[in-house]
């Protein structure tokens, strides 16, 4: 028994002293905003997104043999952000990644792992001046994140079964939640399995794809949280809920997952999407695209960007280096390459002047660069992923489920969010 | 000690020669008391030290100084505070309702799954056991959703029970409303049924090797005594793999205490509407998705705990008397 009593001391107290001393982190290099050389850069798994990344990375390289870029997609994890996290954690970061959220900003700001891009020469110019109003992206007043390109949310249709069900495809007529509704009800009286099928599971961006497009349609842009206090405890929020759960309690919208792609297997008539769902559907489904309704079918209404940004990380060495190639790839040129490669609307002032012939060339695109006019992103506020889970966990308890009302769903998440939003 | 122990204490102490170590000088002493009379052997074993202390031990160390800490992940160059905060991670979890409700749903995949898994895993086994015919046609069956990824058999199941499913075409107006995966009362046990169904065959094999062990003579003789087959299975057959039911009951409480992937899975994160969420779960949101890293090795700690507590419960339980 003392022998027991003894080893169990003695790796308890080994226990102790080894975690002891892992408190209080290790090393790393971090590098400074003057160093060149050999950079990294993670792109997403986006085909187009890899071919556009691939080509800017030769161009790159051809002109700077001394600076090489070495281009790969974001590790396989569950999601990119907890790839990305973990890599900061680690030390493992690139110095760039493309296709980050916004969301995910503040929880990487707090962990010490991106560097403050207003800090590098001309760094806040060169961004307000790309992106135009981009306030909302900044961190503590300082970018952390360069805006980079967003997929405007809008309502895509299959123009089939809205031809079936007796609607227009070419002017639908449903920009408002009345007549949005009627045609839905049209829709699933005309044997479609659902008129609308946003994912009813649990993650937490869930909401960017149903709530919050049309909250921020119904307010004019007025964004999850401002001025640290949520907004959406109001007569707006409710409104939106309200519309929302009907199609839950007319089962217009399952309140299960789809087991395959709704829109490809024809169970559905409708999805919130942005311009990537174009080439997706290319050759499935002849697909129409209309703004999301309001309750008063307002003209041009805002919508949720589904932005992406570019970061830079402070694992990085030759963050020089990393800096010019961030400008080179966010430049007129670049981001031309990137809305022919994807079709994906680079975050910059006079989209349609810029780009005139592209529009021309490709009129499907026109609905999106117009509508990029007018979004608005998800607010930058300490403990975001927190925020929005405890929105989307009310959320799903009432308009999904019907586990409560629609008022204690808003007043709990208010104050959930605020809570968090102060700490 | 028994008497059979007695006699061979006793064998040995007779026949041991003169204990060396008194002789020995204090260094030999010291070897032998640290790395044992065989040197080589703590070599071997080597390996697999490092292997727990890496892997087991450190990480389990660390996760208990991170639960008692305000605690978040940085980068490696980065200096922050990381206070003692003593039980107020432990409070913060012990009060949130989602993470008692996570708790809850875990305790109703227990109370289903283990006895079902205890119960199926052993009559099936024994009727293997049996010599019926296509043994190994049976086994193969058994034991290939225990091979297969649940991700692909997550979707064979969420095609079954969706609410346009193969199973609620065949109910009809019986089927459930909502339908078995969005339903809060069906989906925790549905999951219990898919985990039963898909561990089976690992199980089976277990209790297979254990009847192996069990004497024919004593089925002969039960026989003999006009026992009938219910009766032999109950007084010979249960009985004689008292130990692998042990082992089926631990495992099984383990493996159900750490469940994930079929929440995640087959009922869209924890759903519906957190019924069927359960703590690792949480501890993936909190300490991945929302880098609360403390709160959610507190959840880490006392899953622990419950897990050593209720196998600890399963082992007395199973103990002859």
């Amino acid at each position: 028994m003392k022998k027991k009593i003894r080893a169990a001391a003695l790796l308890g107290a080994a226990a102790l002293v080894v975690t002891g001393c892992s408190a209080g982190g290790g090393g790393g290099g971090e590098g400074s905003a003057d160093s060149t050389g050999p950079i990294d850069i993670w792109l997403s798994n986006n085909e187009q997104e890899v071919a556009w990344g691939t080509a800017v990375v030769d161009a790159w390289n051809a002109e700077h043999p001394d600076e090489k870029v070495n281009a790969q997609e974001i590790p396989a994890g569950s999601s990119s952000e907890e790839a990305i996290t973990a890599a900061i954690t680690a030390g493992t970061a690139p110095c760039l990644v493309y296709n980050v959220a916004p969301a995910a900003v503040s929880g990487w700001v707090k962990q010490g792992g991106l560097v403050d891009l207003s800090t590098m020469e001309g760094g806040s110019d060169y961004i307000t001046d790309r992106g135009g109003e981009v306030d909302s992206y900044a961190t503590d007043g300082s970018f952390y994140q360069l805006p980079w390109k967003s997929n405007p949310v809008m309502v895509m249709y299959n123009k089939a079964l809205f031809q079936a069900a007796g609607i227009d495809p070419e002017d639908p007529q449903m920009n408002t939640y009345d007549a949005f509704l009627e045609g839905s009800r049209a829709i699933v009286a005309s044997g479609v399995q659902s008129a609308i099928w946003p994912a009813p599971t649990s993650e937490f961006y869930q909401p960017w794809f149903d709530f919050y497009p049309l909250y921020l349609a119904e307010t004019d842009g007025t964004m999850l949280v401002e001025d640290g206090k949520s907004t959406f405890d109001s007569d707006a929020g409710s409104e939106v809920a309200e519309f929302w759960k009907t199609f839950y309690d007319e089962k217009l919208s399952p309140n299960e997952a789809s087991t395959d792609d709704a829109m490809s297997a024809g169970t559905t008539a409708m999805q919130l999407a942005g311009p990537w769902a174009i080439p997706s559907y290319a050759d499935t489904v002849d697909v129409g695209f209309m703004p999301v309704p309001t309750s008063d079918g307002r003209e041009n209404p805002t919508t949720f960007a589904d932005s992406k940004s570019v970061s830079m990380f402070t694992a990085c060495e030759n963050q020089g280096t990393a800096w010019e190639f961030l400008k080179f790839s966010t430049s007129v040129d670049s981001d031309g390459q990137l809305l022919e490669a994807t079709g994906q609307m680079p975050m910059r002032t006079d989209l349609t002047g810029t780009y005139a012939d592209y529009f021309d060339a490709n009129p499907n695109y026109v609905a999106f660069a117009e509508q990029a006019e007018a979004t608005a992103d998800v607010p930058s506020i300490p403990n975001s992923v927190e925020a929005w889970q405890a929105f989307r966990d009310e959320y799903s308890a009432s308009v999904i489920f019907g586990k409560e009302s629609i008022d204690d769903f808003l007043k709990n998440a208010a104050t959930k969010i605020d809570d968090l939003v102060a700490e | 000690m028994t008497l059979r122990d007695d006699a061979v204490a006793d064998v040995a102490g007779r026949t041991a020669a003169p204990a060396p170590s008194a002789a020995r000088p204090p260094r030999g002493r010291l070897r032998t008391r640290l790395l044992g009379a065989q040197p080589l052997g703590a070599l071997f074993a080597l390996p697999y030290f490092v292997f727990v202390i890496a892997i087991f031990a450190y990480p389990l160390g660390f996760a208990i100084y991170i639960a008692f800490h305000d605690y978040f992940f940085t980068a490696p160059n980065v200096e922050v505070e990381r206070p003692f905060v003593g039980f107020d991670n432990f409070i913060t979890v012990l009060t949130d309702p989602r993470v008692l409700g996570s708790f809850r749903n875990t305790l109703i995949f227990l109370v289903i799954n283990v006895p079902l898994t205890a119960v199926l895993s052993l009559v099936l086994a024994a009727a293997l056991n049996t010599g019926i015919r296509w043994v190994s046609a049976y086994r193969v069956a058994f034991y290939v959703p225990y091979l297969t990824a649940s991700v692909s058999l997550v979707g064979v199941w969420m095609l079954l029970f969706s609410g346009n499913g193969l199973i609620n075409t065949i109910l009809g107006p019986l089927a459930p409303d909502p339908s078995w995966l969005v339903n809060s009362g069906l989906a925790m046990p549905m999951i219990a049924l898919y985990v039963t169904w898909k561990q089976l065959g690992f199980y089976i094999l277990l209790y297979l090797a254990a009847l192996q062990n069990v004497p024919k003579e004593l089925y002969e003789s039960a026989e003999t005594d006009g026992a009938g087959a219910f009766s032999r299975f109950w007084n010979v057959t249960v009985p004689g793999v008292r130990n692998a039911t042990t082992l089926v009951l631990i495992l099984s409480i383990i493996t159900g205490a750490n469940l994930f992937t079929e929440p995640y899975l087959l009922t869209n994160g924890g759903g519906p509407d957190g019924a069927s969420s359960t703590p690792v779960l949480l501890i993936y949101q909190l300490g991945i998705q929302q880098q609360n890293p403390d709160t959610a090795a507190a959840i880490g700690m006392i899953l622990v705990i419950l897990v050593g507590m209720l196998s600890l419960a399963a082992n007395r339980a199973t103990r002859e008397r």
